[in-house]
């Protein structure tokens, strides 16, 4: 139990002393009465590939050299190269090895722990950084990136709230309840510039400020961690690396708001983030963190986890309140605002996950701090999610600011075999795709609505030639028609008509009228649409036609997919040179739609393929063509 | 008779799990929704008979909770098979051939999104984004991740669960 402020210094400044050996970058210490740490990532992606095994592995190899009092295994949060995963680190070297399996850990041990000789073949990053001096700060995915919300991921272990207290942890509380009055507080985040990180971009001081003015005994906070949209695991992320950090912003909303009650709503699909934050809660009331008199300063603050259960509106703020209530996650027409009337019908404040990790910082170095990072309307950075035809598929997070040219090639190392960057999708179902003649474009806010698209929660997922706009349009619209809850019409049935089309246009069945009425479906849905669900789900459609048109004309008019990719417009030829009639195609084709023997030409018949491709799977000689 | 016995037996087990289950959310604010989350932990989906008797227990008339139930795509009514399929359907997956994959699974399990097979064994969902998009496309069979997959890997994953 911290009962107070001193209380809580005493136990960083020891807690801090068994962390050292992570936060000091020296140069190669001798085994022989140092300590080493070695840190393994624990969150979903290296998870998924296997890290607890390598952990598992790594405390076998303790005990196997008896070196238990000098090493030490610690399970962190993400270091953001989630394709390259297993990822550990052995510290105070600070050398990071990828792709490492459970074989691998014996060898590391020998030559690494041992031998001080690192293992190059495991090392991070490209292979010209291979002497030590070059590690992490060279790797260029790394040297780019500023982190804020991410910045003690893959440093502290998530389920040990020591080690979130060495690093400054609750510190920001501590100094709001000491120093600072609920409006102090309410002003510093006005000024620091932040703003909401789940999609909207609506300033969070402001937020905070029409919730505290309104004159009730009970008010909510709520921490919006529905992480819905396809491609996004920011939150995740943050929710399974640093689970303090939005756990003690809570706490300072409800203190500068006036509420002693918290929920967090956590999508059932994240298993370990429902289960870190258990434990982070549990922790904290431990503490007397949360709970009654929290470090003695008479405020209470109660913290409860809420489970989603797979409906993406509830990324949705009224929608969200509802399902906490129990009941279908259907949105509410505004006003009220939930700032007045919200879960309950009290006043009710919801921040998404990414915007409650910024809290702790702004509080600790000051709104003039955060304000001095990222552009003139979006300050401090942004976490992204890098996915798709990317080399680096991970988790980033840079100034607002940066350009998409700068993420994707820098950071992100680029399109994989060879490939061309056609687009970048920002924002999920709700965003648009971003072409290439706009890499430069500084992101923010606002730069990126002037696109067509939007921020949205983070999620970046970059395309290359080999992917169809139009059906692009038509997986997104296909996944509102599925999460449309149904309450307007607009939505509704708006864009179940907006799928049809696509649909049809994907068919080779489209008109150039068809482009017509989409656009005007389009317009009318985002006019009239009830939630933000509706009045964005156009985006995708928008934004590929204004950019893309030429690939809706080449479907509609030529009856051509020019990437190969809807497949009643794909046409499997046979080149006859290179065929050489040994007939395995006409064999295995399901169809029985190959004609052709060793004195005739092999042939498809068109009319009767059904285009599964795979006479050209089969094909030894690669004679069967794939012809868009 | 014997066999009957111990279904009787789970049955009756079953409903003290739930009873507790109920009793635990009683007195919780918007209690409907934990309340099915524990409940289809113990059933594995949840039958007519489970939310009737919640509906009772919580006071709610069971047109809600089955307008719950139907609302929330985690909630199943019906049963899943001994190894749930889900294949990610989200954009990363997407444009790195998950599609391929789905339409792999179907074949050869000769069963469509949302059934299961007539054994039992298999159950096939296409899912929303499980976040595990470094590993692009991605497959969970019950706790279990594959992922980086190709429609070749499907075979080779589904032989290892046929001999289970």
């Amino acid at each position: 139990m911290i009962k107070n402020f001193e209380e809580l210094n005493a136990l960083r400044d020891k807690a801090v002393k068994s962390m050292e050996i992570r936060l000091e970058r020296t140069d190669i210490t001798p085994v022989e009465g140092g300590k080493i740490h070695i840190l393994v990532c624990g969150v979903a992606g290296c998870v998924s590939s296997g890290s607890l095994k390598v952990a598992e592995a790594v405390e076998a190899q303790i005990k196997v050299h008896n070196l238990g009092h000098d090493v030490k295994v610690i399970k962190t949060g993400c270091f953001g190269l989630c394709a390259e995963g297993p990822i550990m680190m052995i510290c105070p070297e600070h050398v990071m090895y990828t792709k490492v399996t459970p074989e691998d850990v014996s060898e590391i041990f020998e030559s690494h722990i041992l031998g001080g000789k690192v293992v190059k073949r495991l090392l991070a990053g490209e292979k010209e950084y291979e002497e030590i001096e070059d590690r992490l700060p060279q790797i260029p995915f790394y040297k780019m990136q500023k982190r804020i919300a991410l910045c003690n991921c893959g440093i502290i272990d998530p389920e040990n709230i020591d080690e979130y207290i060495a690093l400054d942890g609750y510190q920001a509380l501590a100094k709001v309840l000491n120093e600072m009055e609920p409006d102090e507080v309410i002003d510093e985040v006005k000024k620091s510039g932040l703003r909401g990180r789940g999609g909207g971009g609506f300033p969070t001081g402001r937020k905070w400020e029409s919730s505290a003015v309104v004159k009730e005994h009970t008010k909510y906070v709520i921490c919006n961690a529905d992480e819905g949209d396809p491609g996004a695991f920011m939150d995740r992320s943050i929710l399974e690396g640093d689970p303090h950090s939005v756990i003690e912003a809570m706490i300072i909303n409800g203190y500068a708001v006036g509420s002693n009650q918290g929920y967090i709503y956590v999508r059932a699909e994240y298993p370990v983030a429902v289960q870190r934050l258990r434990i982070a809660i549990k922790q904290a009331e431990d503490y007397g963190l949360l709970g009654k008199n929290i470090l003695g300063k008479g405020f209470d603050f109660n913290l409860e986890v809420r489970l989603g259960a797979g409906a993406f509106v509830c990324g949705e703020g009224s929608a969200l309140m509802t399902s906490i209530e129990g009941k279908r996650g259907e949105p509410r027409p505004k006003p009220p605002r939930s700032a007045e009337k919200g879960l309950w019908k009290k006043p009710t404040v919801l921040n998404n996950v990414e915007t409650y990790a910024n809290i702790p910082q702004i509080i600790r170095n000051g709104a003039e701090w955060f304000a001095n990072i990222g552009t003139e309307k979006s300050k401090g950075t942004k976490v992204f999610a890098l996915g798709g035809k990317i080399n680096n598929i991970g988790l980033v997070e840079v100034p607002m600011g940066t350009t998409l040219r700068e993420i994707i090639y820098d950071i992100g190392g680029g399109i994989p075999d060879g490939g061309t960057f056609k687009a970048a999708q920002t924002g999920g179902p709700s965003g648009g795709c971003i072409p290439a003649e706009h890499l430069d474009t500084p992101i923010d806010y606002d730069s990126l609505t002037k696109l067509g698209s939007m921020m949205g929660s983070g999620g970046l997922i970059v395309m290359d030639e080999h992917t169809c706009m139009v059906d692009l349009a038509r997986f997104f619209l296909d996944f509102t028609v599925d999460e449309s809850c149904g309450k307007c019409p607009p939505c509704r049935i708006g864009t179940k008509r907006m799928h049809e089309i696509l649909v049809r246009i994907t068919e080779g069945k489209g008109t150039l009228e068809d482009l017509d009425k989409l656009e005007i479906l389009a317009r009318n849905i985002k006019a009239s649409a009830l939630c933000g669900l509706g009045q964005s789900a156009p985006n995708p459609v928008l934004s590929t036609l204004k950019y893309f048109r030429d690939e809706y004309v080449a479907h509609v008019v030529d009856k051509k997919c020019p990437a190969g990719v809807c497949v009643s417009m794909v046409k499997y030829i046979i080149d006859t040179d290179t065929c050489k009639r040994c007939g395995i195609c006409k064999k295995g084709c399901p169809a029985e739609c190959i004609s052709g023997d060793k004195n005739t030409p092999f042939a498809i018949n068109q009319d009767k393929c059904v285009k599964c491709g795979l006479c050209m799977e089969k094909c030894p000689f690669k004679a069967i063509l794939k012809n868009a | 008779m014997s066999e009957k016995c111990t279904l009787c037996a789970e049955a009756q087990e079953n409903a003290k799990k739930l009873d507790a289950i109920i009793e635990k959310y009683k007195d919780t604010d918007g209690a409907l929704i934990p309340v099915l989350h524990e409940a289809q932990d113990v059933y594995g989906y949840l039958p007519l008979e489970v939310q009737r008797t919640i509906a009772e227990k919580l006071n709610i008339p069971l047109a809600e909770v089955y307008g719950v139930v139907s609302f929330y795509t985690q909630f199943s009514i019906n049963p899943k098979g001994k190894y749930k399929i889900n294949v990610c359907m989200g954009t990363a997956c997407y444009v790195k051939g998950a599609n391929d994959i789905l339409d792999k699974f179907k074949t050869r399990l000769s069963i469509d999104v949302g059934e299961c097979t007539d054994d039992q064994k298999f159950s096939l969902d296409a899912c929303r984004c499980i976040g595990a998009c470094g590993l692009a496309p991605v497959v969970t069979i019950n706790d279990e991740v594959y992922g980086k997959l190709t429609a070749d890997d499907v075979d080779d994953i589904l032989d290892k669960y046929e001999d289970l």
